[in-house]
């Protein structure tokens, strides 16, 4: 007698869990993805990221090292100036996009910056993230920086 | 309530606010400035020295302040004696030199100092560190570089549970072995662990990197083994060459520890998928 075609078991979706499981830790891997995903489309790939119109995660890779033959003679010098080997806090700052627009997050207005439009993007994220860095400190250390108004109306001594 | 008062009057509560990013202030032709409007110029080459031993806390840190703003660039701070939050809030160029231990809380809410400490440090040291370096030379407790965001945090000898925990940018480079549950909830940046780690090892990490040199006692929910790339092994040989350190078995044997980003939708999985991931 022929078995009845059985619903699928629970341990029929672990097993279709741990396969996606895989198949994220293979896409957390390195490698070669379209670097203007995010200024030439809204980026918004999976159905829950279609559901909720919002994107998970970083738009760029926060694990991407700096690769210090890139480095700008503005960033030496500024390494020079603080003392330090490297490049530092700006390790972490790598070049993302908001609202279709290249930007670099200012971790200090807790806001995204937008790159000026004039400014052409290298072809490749390692050049782009020393370009955002720049801009960064050019923006940080700014007189016009929104801090510097916050921290006179605000600071205790 | 006078400073209240104060950012009533400057129209900062009139101001619309509109999205979040923000482009009215910048300008790439901007002069080049290296350090922050309001921080004080100080020269490294001009050094003084800070007894720390008959002051409080609070004194110690308004010393330094004062130091500061009189332009030295290189301060060396005797007797410390394992006090409490010193050498905290420094948001400016500054060589440091702690001969001695400090206590809990000590050099948290730094932005851009280099810090040596010739001791041993309390649990949360460097928490919420933004830029800079510092480098304790012997052990460190529980909670070592909390909420850090920036900078290079060393420690040349053991460490506590719970090390990095929060942490949002930045570089921890430990030289011997680590506590249970490091890189907790960790969203970023990257964590070096020459000796052993303990059970838990990134445990609910968002995403960042953990590198171990030794053995792992036991990973934590969601982190999961990586790929080490050629920059991967570029950039820890350059890193720790900078602080005098060496992997035991090679930068190219160490263990890279990534997110599995199962936790990304969470709320989105099945009970049965949730019972798996947790």
């Amino acid at each position: 007698m022929a078995k009845k075609p059985s619903k699928p078991s629970k341990s029929a979706k672990v097993v279709s869990f741990a396969s996606n499981a895989k198949a994220a830790a293979k896409s957390a891997k390195p490698g070669k993805a379209d670097i203007d995903k995010f200024l030439k489309s809204s980026g918004l790939d999976s159905k829950r990221e279609k559901e909720i119109g919002q994107h998970i995660g970083y738009r760029y890779d926060v694990n991407l090292v700096p690769d210090y033959s890139r480095i700008t003679p503005f960033l030496k010098k500024y390494m020079e100036v603080m003392g330090w080997d490297d490049l530092n806090w700006l390790e972490d700052v790598h070049l993302g996009y908001e609202e279709g627009r290249a930007a670099v997050f200012d971790r200090n207005v807790n806001g995204w910056v937008t790159v000026p439009p004039g400014i052409k993007l290298p072809d490749n994220q390692q050049d782009r993230d020393m370009l955002a860095r720049e801009l960064l400190i050019k923006f940080q250390m700014s007189r016009k920086h929104p801090m510097v108004d916050l921290n006179r109306a605000y600071r205790k001594f | 309530m006078a400073l209240r008062t104060k950012s009533h009057e400057m129209g900062m509560h009139t101001e619309q606010l509109a999205g979040r990013t923000q482009q009215r202030f910048f300008s790439p032709e901007e002069s080049d400035n290296f350090t922050y409007a309001d921080s004080f110029d100080v020269d490294f080459n001009k050094r003084a020295e800070l007894d720390a031993g008959p002051l409080s806390s609070k004194e110690v840190n308004l010393k330094l302040r004062e130091l500061l703003s009189k332009g030295y660039g290189t301060v060396v701070m005797k007797n410390p004696g394992a006090k409490h939050a010193i050498a905290v809030g420094i948001l400016n160029r500054l060589n440091l030199h702690i001969e001695g231990s400090l206590g809990y809380f000590g050099c948290g809410l730094i932005d851009g100092p280099n810090i040596r400490i010739k001791g041993r440090v309390g649990w949360s040291c460097a928490e919420n560190m933004m830029a800079g370096t510092v480098v304790i030379e012997k052990n460190a407790g529980s909670t070592f570089g909390a909420a850090i965001r920036g900078g290079d945090l060393v420690c040349m000898g053991d460490v506590g549970a719970r090390m990095g925990i929060d942490m949002k940018g930045g570089t921890i480079l430990v030289g011997g072995r680590a506590g249970a549950f490091c890189g907790f909830m960790m969203q970023r940046g990257r964590m070096v662990i020459l000796g052993d780690a303990g059970k838990n090892l990134g445990d609910s990490m968002y995403d960042g990197t953990i590198y171990v040199g030794g053995k792992i006692d036991g990973l934590g929910v969601d982190a999961v083994p990586g790929e080490m790339t050629q920059l991967d092994i570029d950039w820890l040989n350059r890193k720790l060459k900078q602080y005098g350190l060496k992997a035991p078995k090679g930068v190219e044997n160490m263990q890279k520890i990534v997110a599995g980003r199962q936790l990304w939708n969470y709320d989105n999985l099945e009970p049965a998928e949730k019972k798996i991931v947790l």
